[in-house]
């Protein structure tokens, strides 16, 4: 398979068009957590109970489709390979937890990948709805209407006090988290993202790293997200997030104005050595190239760096994960070895740019 | 200062504890502070779900003095989990956990949810309806009170009508 192809099969088709305020935001998420009235949470069923619960699900939703979506398809977890579990994980249309903890979990993907519901995680469904760019109200828009769908189907376990009963007391109520995935170099270059980000938090919102909880942010890629679920309405929280988003928005073209005018021939060095390291480096560690890659992306996105195309990041930032990498060369590489065919994909993925 | 526990390492926690209204200098090593479990929160580094668990596990502390009507521990009828099983996972098992536990759940919710314990957002379009009724009709009623203390009375009586056709059970509007 040549590479481009490789790529438009690594990159879910909704990620490839530009979205607004693709410069900065990089995508835009919302997941809604339900539960089944008359069966246990995933974490207290029994194998047996978790087996009918998927079962019961599949039934109904098998080949279903929703309007205009076009078809589902239906992915059990038991029958995937590891790798072909990670490849899910590092394209965001699985979470780490269905992979590792498979017995009668699934996922319902939709064609473009802009849909997924995960079966049996934490909880019985999770609605998830991705969108390209700062698309907050569309994804919820969407995420609800899958919601509405569904629920024409299954009993819900609701409440009128505590709303969509979730098995972690931190998603009830709304059971939404809604979150977005931004590119901040100026504002980590400026060291002004330490000051910003402990402001975020009082606002009730969580900052992280790209894949999640727990994880330090690559490439200067963090996902912003709300905390609080419950006492709020759907559209409250994601205006909250959509506010705090748009100010971050401004601050961070404020810091790549002041990098531009100010240290113009600094910026503009450390963006073409970035670009030298993965035009000619052999061996690349994941963390050097979250780096470079921000870089170059900076660059192309301020006009430093022409004739390569934007998505770039996205792409790169996706294929040279150590799923991605094992399944484009077909084998199972130790992490040294990842370091080298990781900037070979790089290489050959920049030499593509340089022909058109 | 040497360790008041164990008189052999040095002391590096130093706190003052109150305990019966009688005020406690408490001086220990590291090693028999954490086999007391004296470690002070924020002195290690704590998950989101110890930190959660250790919300749930005051709640509980807290809920099994003697002579409270909620003391010991409460179980699901459903699914067989019990308060402490939750306090130590942090998950609920079913629904029913829910209203097994509802009494036990308010400072929790609102430790979580920064002060909310109801949720006012989205109900669901199909088994909601009644709930959505209730709501709708609290708000109409909301509404009437205002119109009536600004003397609107042509427009109250639109919405009085509208709040009586929803009581009839009419749920169309």
């Amino acid at each position: 398979m040549s590479l481009r192809q490789f790529i438009d099969q690594a990159v879910s088709p909704w990620m490839q068009g530009d979205g607004p305020d693709g410069d900065i935001v990089l995508s835009s998420r919302i997941r809604l957590a339900r539960n089944l009235d008359d069966y246990a949470f995933p974490i207290m069923a029994t194998v047996d109970q978790a087996k009918k619960a998927m079962e019961y699900i599949k039934d109904h939703l098998n080949g279903a489709s929703y309007h205009g979506l076009g078809k589902f398809e239906w992915v059990e977890m038991s029958r995937l390979k590891p790798i072909e579990k990670r490849v899910l994980v590092e394209k965001h249309l699985i979470s780490p937890n269905l992979a590792e903890d498979s017995n009668y979990s699934a996922a319902l993907i939709n064609e473009t990948e802009s849909i997924s519901i995960m079966i049996n995680e934490e909880d019985h469904l999770r609605i998830q709805c991705l969108f390209p760019g700062f698309q907050l109200n569309e994804a919820l828009t969407l995420a609800s209407g899958v919601d509405d769908w569904l629920e024409e189907m299954f009993n819900f376990a609701f409440d009128e006090q505590r709303g969509y009963l979730t098995s972690c007391p931190t998603n009830v109520g709304t059971g939404l988290r809604a979150s977005v995935m931004v590119h901040l170099p100026a504002l980590m270059i400026t060291q002004r993202m330490n000051r910003i980000a402990p402001a975020i938090n009082q606002f009730g919102l969580v900052v992280r790293g790209i894949y999640g909880e727990g994880s330090e942010a690559l490439g200067n890629v963090f996902q912003i997200s709300n905390q609080i679920t419950l006492g709020k309405s759907e559209e409250d929280i994601v205006e909250d997030l959509r506010g705090v988003v748009m100010q971050l928005i401004q601050q961070e073209k404020a810091a790549r104005r002041d990098l531009l005018s100010y240290s113009k021939i600094q910026l503009e060095d450390r963006v073409y050595r970035s670009y030298g390291v993965l035009k000619y480096s052999r061996v690349i560690h994941s963390k050097e190239a979250a780096k470079c890659l921000s870089d170059v992306r900076l660059g192309i996105d301020l006009g430093l760096i022409k004739g390569v195309s934007r998505n770039i990041l996205n792409e790169l930032m996706i294929i040279t994960q150590p799923g991605f990498l094992q399944h484009y060369f077909k084998e199972a590489l130790e992490p040294d070895e990842r370091d080298v065919r990781r900037a070979i994909l790089i290489r050959e993925r920049i030499q593509m740019e340089e022909n058109q | 200062m040497e360790c008041q526990e164990c008189h052999m390492r040095p002391a590096t926690l130093h706190f003052t504890k109150i305990v019966n209204g009688k005020k406690m200098e408490v001086h220990l090593c590291e090693r028999c502070a954490k086999e007391k479990g004296e470690v002070m929160a924020g002195s290690n580094a704590f998950s989101i779900h110890n930190l959660l668990s250790g919300f749930l596990n005051f709640e509980q502390l807290t809920g099994q003095r003697e002579n409270d009507p909620f003391s010991g521990d409460v179980q699901c009828p459903k699914c067989g989990l019990t308060y402490s099983e939750f306090a130590k996972i942090g998950k609920f098992g079913c629904a029913q956990c829910y209203r097994a536990f509802n009494h036990l759940l308010d400072p929790i919710l609102r430790k979580v949810h920064a002060g909310n314990t109801a949720h006012t957002g989205k109900i669901p379009k199909r088994t909601g309806k009644n709930i959505s009724t209730k709501r709708k009709i609290q708000s109409l009623k909301e509404e009437l009170q205002y119109l009536i203390e600004r003397e609107e009375f042509e427009k109250a009586a639109v919405i009085r009508d509208q709040i009586r056709a929803l009581e009839k059970g009419g749920n169309e509007l």
